[in-house]
């Protein structure tokens, strides 16, 4: 029996070993004291969605202050709370700067590191949610306003009156996405159905793939959907010559003549007034949250999709008036 | 809204996505079922289909021969066959501990390869559609049925195959026999271990192939963590279809059309919670098996060490 412990022991500890692969990855040289930032992230940094939405941001970054003024390292495929909860500790006990937890469901990880490391800076995302600490920022973004002038663009390019949504779970981000999306259409055109679905699951790329499926048999000829599980209903949409609006992360490039326009978070707006506010002595307790307005979100169009001018240009107006104030969302 | 969903349209909906969705679960739990069969239990199914889809959609994408890249998923899921039977044969390790090892394994592995090999998400033209001579052409019938691509034809035809060796053939007349009493067919000269080689190993080749199904098949891509649990629903099926490729097929096509039925539910509107509608097919899962399970009796050595006396 002895035996078999051991050798079942021996496989399991193998497995976590590579399980846990996501490897911290130095991407600069050490030089003069330079900033360090350490991301934690639910899935990986080229996942065309959430996690790659922070990794471009402190690329962006990095190119804008210099890699001798900012090192980065980051923690990917953390989709295990208590995994990541031991990498943000980890990073704040090396001595990094900023810790970013970037997932909601990091958030009592935090609420528990936190103060343990009062000279560190955390920060939070996607949330509002600071927990009162004076070194813990929170961030998020306003993915109605994206998922709105994508709403507009998508009324203005049905033909058939559909239009479907697949969405992951119906919470937080994705849920904020698609209201906005809602919105969007029926400003335009109230009569257009807009039929959402939700498949329970950030992963599951079948059922997201079925999803599209059966949204296309209903009808649809715009489609759009949230999360790192849409590349299965992108491919569908690709197939019945539907259109596609992405978010989180420009997925044009994934199916150049399907995709429309992406939303996409650009976080380093959002990074650069974190930094700032540390640099000014303030280590936390505000919450920031990425819009239109202050450029923490971006509508990339994509021209090979052959947009019509009109559309784009509506949804440029679309985008001033969110700007201006002048067209306030109304969510359900 | 209730009324749509009676429509041809829906139903005709219905049963494709269920057809395309069971596809992947019919060869990974007749795969899974053999490995029982003979007493071992597999929970590394997920582990090796997620390595089988990688490496199908992997050799596809660098050769453009998709048939390699199913035979590619094939050998991965052997080898990972192959190691499972050497530890729960060979040394003897628990089962079910051993199998969630090895799902960690091929989750760990898959990801690592990605990451290395491709690096982003990227799509292959996988199985076309092929539509049968005259079959195809009968209206409805010949839409559902006979319009799908190559690797869903194929898990259709494994279940009578399997029926067939199973229950027709002097292998599978082993398979079952050490299944029950292993003793009785080793004093007979049966060789267990080899037996249950050969069943683990052709367990991992199947579930290869249920990831290649996923991957240049059905959705033609792969994600990180893709098959989402399906390995496990698969290990599921096999309690639930009751050790027999019927069954399993049975299983298989009541929760994928349950599953097609809530998509249909949530895109006609009808007023469901979407939490609840998700729920369904697992719920329903759950019912059948709590009914239908008690009257069934699993292979009696099934997660037994088997050991020689003497």
């Amino acid at each position: 029996m002895k035996k078999i412990a051991r050798i079942t022991s021996i496989i399991l500890i193998a497995a976590m070993l590579l399980a846990g692969c996501a490897q911290a990855a130095p991407a600069t040289q050490e030089a003069t004291k330079p900033l360090k930032i350490a991301i934690v992230s639910p899935s990986t940094i080229n996942d065309l969605a959430f996690t790659q939405s922070i990794y471009d941001a402190m690329v962006v970054l990095q190119k804008e202050m210099g890699a001798d003024k900012l090192e980065f390292v980051y923690s990917e495929n953390m989709f295990v709370v208590d995994d990541a909860a031991a990498a943000i500790r980890d990073y704040a006990t090396k001595g990094y700067d900023i810790v970013i937890a970037h997932g909601s469901q990091y958030g009592s990880s935090v609420q528990e590191i936190a103060p343990d490391f009062p000279d560190t800076v955390f920060a939070w995302g996607t949330t509002v949610d600071t927990f009162g600490l004076p070194n813990v920022f929170a961030y998020e973004a306003a993915s109605d306003q994206g998922g709105y002038v994508n709403g507009v663009m998508a009324a203005m390019l049905t033909k058939s009156k559909v239009i479907g949504v697949v969405g992951p779970i119906e919470t937080g981000d994705a849920k904020l996405y698609v209201d906005g999306f809602v919105a969007g259409v029926k400003s335009v055109d109230p009569s257009i159905d807009v039929r959402v679905t939700y498949i329970g699951s950030f992963s599951d790329v079948a059922l997201a793939s079925e999803a599209a499926t059966t949204h296309i048999s209903a009808g649809a000829d715009v489609l759009t959907g949230s999360a790192q599980m849409v590349v299965g209903a992108i491919g569908k949409a690709q197939e019945a010559g539907a259109y596609w609006f992405g978010t989180q992360a420009d997925q044009a490039t994934f199916s150049p003549k399907t995709v429309v326009a992406s939303q996409v978070y650009h976080w380093e707006v959002i990074l650069k007034q974190i930094i700032a506010k540390r640099a000014a002595g303030v280590l936390g307790g505000e919450s920031f949250r990425a819009s239109l307005e202050n450029g923490g979100q971006v509508i990339h169009f994509n021209d090979e999709a052959g947009i019509p001018a009109e559309v784009k240009a509506k949804a440029e107006e679309t985008i001033k008036g969110i700007i201006d104030g002048s067209i306030v969302i109304q969510l359900p | 809204m209730i009324r749509e969903l009676f429509s041809a349209t829906v139903i005709i909906g219905i049963i494709s996505s269920g057809i395309r969705l069971a596809t992947p679960y019919l060869y990974a739990s007749i795969g899974e079922m053999f490995g029982q069969r003979s007493g071992v239990l597999n929970l590394g199914v997920e582990g090796q289909m997620l390595l089988g889809a990688f490496m199908a959609f992997y050799v596809a994408l660098k050769t453009g021969n998709l048939w390699l890249g199913v035979l590619a998923a094939m050998g991965v899921g052997a080898l990972m066959g192959l190691a499972m039977a050497f530890v729960t044969v060979n040394l003897q390790a628990t089962q079910g501990i051993s199998g969630i090892g090895f799902y960690l394994f091929g989750l760990g592995m898959s990801n690592l390869l990605f990451q290395k090999l491709i690096g982003t998400v990227e799509t292959v033209q996988g199985f076309p559609r092929i539509s049968l001579p005259l079959l195809g052409k009968i209206p409805v019938i010949g839409d559902i049925f006979f319009n799908q691509n190559m690797l869903v034809y194929l898990a259709f035809l494994l279940v009578p195959a399997a029926w067939f060796v199973l229950h027709k053939t002097t292998l599978g007349l082993k398979i079952r026999a050490v299944g029950e009493n292993p003793e009785a067919a080793d004093s007979l000269g049966v060789s267990v271990s080899r037996v249950r080689y050969f069943t683990v190993i052709l367990g991992g080749v199947l579930s290869g192939v249920a990831g290649a199904s996923l991957s240049i098949a059905l959705l033609n891509v792969f994600q990180q963590n893709m098959t989402a649990g399906q390995g496990f629903i698969a290990v599921a099926l096999v309690y639930f279809g009751g050790w027999r490729p019927w069954g399993i097929l049975g299983g298989a096509l009541l929760f994928s059309l349950v599953n097609a039925l809530q998509l249909w539910i949530q895109v006609l509107g009808v007023p469901i919670p979407s939490e609840l509608a998700v729920m369904m097919p697992y719920v329903l899962t759950i019912l059948v098996l709590t009914v239908s399970v008690s009257k069934v009796r699993g292979p009696s050595a099934l997660t037994k060490v088997f050991e020689r006396e003497g």
